[in-house]
């Protein structure tokens, strides 16, 4: 057998081998790739950046620890940019297993920051059903939200003075892995008309630029080059930054396995009808 | 006298320090803020398309808000059930905002007495003020009233139901003239086709079937389609006295597939073959779901796989580790995020509506077939509307667009 | 009887959930029946329907790989999966363990770990059936091949055909994607609605089994 035929049939776990390093060989050796900011992303940092001292961000961080590693990084860069700014922000999460790791998150920011919750920022909880929970936030924060993640109630916590609905917040940033980005589209932006963006995994980011483009939503951060897009714009490198710099070097192995697997291809069916007859 | 010098001189300096204190203390803080003019034109009107616990207030912005002083911050809503007291604050729009809605439908309770509700046909009085950042209040508006009004229907939503009768008229008037027995063309589908080749092979080689529906539950249509699909393999699997293996991912959908299983072994005259255990719950959550599947694949070896259903971002993992078992692979799905993954990983897909289809294609029935001719014949008018309606907007003609727009 | 009545329940309850979308208030104007709370209390009952159920699916997830202890390829398996489940129910429940923390650190530091590693053999998954799938074996493969790489190309750094590449990428996503997806979206949303459609007037009724 030829090279070329051995690499047309070559055994998967060489392409599996060759995909753990070009991942694991920039996490010994990092290094910055240069990540190009798109504007979907800009869009979203003009935005946050754009907040007034009276002007409140609501953030809503709907995806559970599975899709921490793509998501986690776009949290994380919102909220430094929120904190180091002095903006108020309202957190939600509509998740069913996000609470602990948006409760983890928020605080470590925080506290980095030196924000107070109460008074800089908010973390309400975890409500089922995603459509109904938006919608009646949309009338009263304090109707499925009563108390926040920590039992006090609304009322009780300096932020929320004055705060009763969307009407009270500047827009909506959803950080999704699954389909809470149509419901907050649906039911959100439809029914309220509140400025909206998403984050979601690069996976579903093909989906949702149709609804950039009807004006539907403002902004799309698309998984971890979104992230990183984001953390350049803050100045703050991150997760973000780092995991990008793996997926540059994965890609760059795909496509070197892709461009190798079609020469073996053409050069096997060039040999193929040179020698000519059935086989 | 010196004394008295001394007293005069000292009140005197007094008394000319205060305008001096008084402008050391106006430089500490700058000048007094101006008192900023009020919103004008305030307007309370019925919130439209709700149960009648609403009312929403406009105003004109302050002449003071982006032009003249510039000094608003906000705008403060007020409202009371009389027009003379009681006034309590409902909210506060930013600067710049011209509407609020006023709204509270929880009825009031031992627990939660609720004096904010709003039942249907009252009236309320409103009046607004504008305030600085520094809280320098304006000026009230004029107390203005509303009455909340019941609305009996949701005219924002009047084309979906427009829509739905029609399609439904559409789909009887074809089932109808199926059952007449009018043929039906409907294009072949390779994924289809396929089937009974691939349960072939899998009675040839010894080795059974993996029927996999999926992340949804037994309210998703995908899975619904799956179950449908489910049957027809079962039916075959029954006559060929092949073992299919369908592990679930929700108890719900566990209940349907084992009954859909058991009836296709009662169709195909082999009851005593069906074995429950060999449709069974595995777990709630995705990747553990994941986890299990793809160990019952390198364990059991299936000849082919079935992936009919909701899929999310398990479908390559699926998808590969069949490949790498040998498996032949017909995949369905109406997550169009899923679909180039299955498209790129398995023999066969059939994309969104082919899923949906695939009932009809399976069973020839004319019913089954006269409800695709209908889904075809709407989506012509669809595409004619498209064509149509993009035309009349570059005219400048807004009709068909509001025909169809929603508000919900 | 027995057919008929479940598929009479199917029908009077998508027909009244399809009316209670198109009712603010009062449903069908009846004094005493909100169309709010109508459908609160039909969520309700699936969400009941589905915690009763759960008994079922556990009952049938023990049984059967208490069944497979006896077969030996099986026993590994099916007996890690029972000792799994033995010990999350356990520290769940005794009352000791569930102060201290085991159960959340179980959760923590066992199971989201373990679905964060099958997550990531995506990234495997993907390289092996790109190398499989991208070969330009006819035109319609070729335009796949082709629109694959300057989709990848984006997080590669070009130099100074960056730019194009971003502007084809932008295009590519915004132009024949969005036509694409709108497309299949349609289909979809009359494909469901049909059968929807089917369920609820009793065409369609492989879901109900038979006797």
């Amino acid at each position: 057998m030829t090279f070329l035929e051995k690499m047309m049939q070559i055994d998967r776990r060489w392409i599996y081998l060759a995909i753990g390093l070009a991942v694991i060989i920039p996490a010994i050796f990092s290094f910055t790739a240069p990540v190009s900011v798109t504007p979907e992303v800009k869009k979203i940092y003009d935005f946050v950046e754009g907040l007034g001292p009276n002007d409140y961000l609501f953030l809503a961080m709907d995806y559970d620890p599975s899709s921490m590693a793509e998501l986690n990084p776009m949290a994380e860069a919102v909220l430094k940019h929120a904190f180091t700014k002095d903006r108020k922000v309202i957190i939600v999460t509509l998740a069913q297993f996000g609470p602990g790791m948006v409760e983890e998150i928020t605080t470590r920011l925080a506290n980095e920051f030196s924000r107070v919750r109460g008074e800089d920022y908010a973390f309400l909880g975890y409500r089922p059903y995603p459509a109904i929970t938006i919608m009646l936030m949309g009338t009263d924060f304090r109707v499925p939200f009563p108390q926040d993640y920590y039992g006090a109630t609304l009322d009780s916590l300096p932020i929320m003075r004055g705060i009763k609905n969307f009407n009270n917040v500047k827009g909506v940033i959803d950080l999704t892995a699954g389909n809470t980005a149509d419901f907050w589209i649906t039911y959100g932006n439809g029914r309220y008309n509140f400025p909206l963006a998403i984050g979601i995994t690069g996976v579903m980011a093909a989906d949702y630029y149709q609804y950039l483009q009807s004006g539907q939503i403002f902004g799309i951060i698309p998984g971890v080059k979104g992230a990183a897009e984001y953390e350049r714009l803050i100045d703050m490198p991150g997760q973000g930054m780092q995991q990008v710099s793996y997926q540059v070097v994965a890609h760059a192995v795909i496509i070197l396995f892709i461009v190798i697997s079609n020469v073996a291809y053409f050069a096997t069916r060039k040999q193929k009808s040179t020698t000519g007859g059935a086989r | 006298m010196a004394k008295k010098l001394v007293i005069l001189l000292f009140l005197v300096a007094l008394l000319a320090g205060i305008p001096l204190a008084q402008d050391a203390a106006e430089d500490a803080t700058g000048p007094p803020e101006s008192i900023p003019a009020p919103p004008m034109n305030v307007t309370v009107t019925d919130r439209a398309n709700d149960a009648g616990h609403g009312l929403i207030i406009r105003w004109g912005l302050s002449p003071d808000d982006g032009a003249g002083v510039n000094n608003i911050a906000f705008y403060e809503v007020f409202r009371s059930s009389s027009p003379d007291t009681g006034f309590i604050s409902r909210g506060v729009v930013p600067k710049g905002g011209k509407e609020y809605i006023d709204f509270d439908e929880t009825v009031p309770s031992e627990e939660n007495p609720n004096p904010n509700y709003m039942p249907v046909n009252s009236t309320w009085y409103y009046r607004i003020q504008a305030l600085t950042d520094k809280q320098v209040p304006s000026q009230f508006t004029d107390i203005v009233s509303g009455t909340t009004v019941e609305d009996w229907i949701h005219t924002g939503k009047i084309p979906i139901g427009v829509v739905a009768i029609v399609f439904t008229i559409f789909l009887l008037i074809f089932i109808a003239s199926a059952r007449k027995g009018k043929t039906m063309y409907v294009r072949p589908l390779a994924g289809i086709n396929a089937v009974d080749d691939a349960i072939g092979r899998a009675t040839e080689m010894g080795k059974p079937i993996l029927y996999i529906l999926g992340l949804g539950t037994a309210g998703d249509i995908a899975t619904i389609a799956g179950f449908t699909i489910l049957s027809r393999v079962a039916k075959r699997t029954a006559e060929y006295q092949t073992k299919v293996i369908v592990p679930v991912q929700d108890p719900v959908v566990l209940a349907v597939a084992q009954e859909t299983v058991r009836t296709a072994y009662l169709e195909a005259g082999r009851p005593d073959q069906y074995n429950p255990d060999n449709v069974f719950f595995v777990t709630s959550m995705q990747f553990p779901y994941v986890a299990a599947v793809n160990g019952i694949m390198l364990r059991e070896r299936p000849a082919t796989n079935f992936y009919m259903g909701v899929f999310y971002a398990e479908s390559l993992i699926l998808a590969e580790t069949g490949n790498i078992a040998g498996s032949i692979q017909i995949s369905g799905t109406d997550q169009v995020a899923q679909l180039p993954f299955f498209v790129a990983a398995t023999d066969y897909t059939l994309i969104g509506e082919e899923l949906y289809a695939a009932s009809a294609y399976l069973s020839q029935e004319p019913v089954q077939l006269g409800t695709l001719k209908a889904q075809d014949y709407t989506k012509a008018i669809v595409i004619l509307y498209i064509i149509m309606g993009a035309i009349a907007i570059t005219a400048g003609w807004t009709l068909l667009k509001n025909l169809v727009t929603i508000n919900l | 009887m027995k057919r008929e009545i479940p598929l009479m329940i199917v029908m009077v309850t998508g027909i009244i959930m399809f009316l209670q979308y198109f009712f603010p208030g009062r449903f069908l104007f009846i004094p005493f029946i909100s169309s709010e709370k109508l459908f609160e209390f039909l969520n309700d009952w699936v969400m009941v329907i589905g915690i009763l159920s759960l008994p079922l699916g556990i009952w049938s997830l023990v049984k059967a790989n208490v069944n497979k202890l006896k077969v030996p390829d099986e026993r590994f398996y099916s007996a890690v999966l029972l000792l799994g489940f033995l010990v999350m129910v356990i520290s769940g429940w005794m009352p000791d363990w569930r102060t201290k923390g085991v159960h959340l650190a179980l959760f923590q530091n066992v199971l989201i770990p373990i679905q964060a590693t099958i997550f990531s053999l995506l990234a495997f998954f993907v390289a092996s059936a790109a190398y499989r799938a991208f070969r330009a074996r006819s035109v319609l493969a070729t335009i796949l091949l082709l629109t694959a790489f300057i989709i990848m190309f984006r997080l590669i750094p070009l130099g100074p055909i960056a730019g194009i590449n971003s502007w084809l990428v932008e295009k590519i996503l915004t132009i024949p994607n969005m036509a694409a997806k709108r497309a299949i979206a349609m289909g979809i949303a009359l494909g469901a609605t049909a059968t929807a459609i089917k369920i609820i007037l009793g065409i369609e009724r492989t879901y109900m089994g038979r006797d």
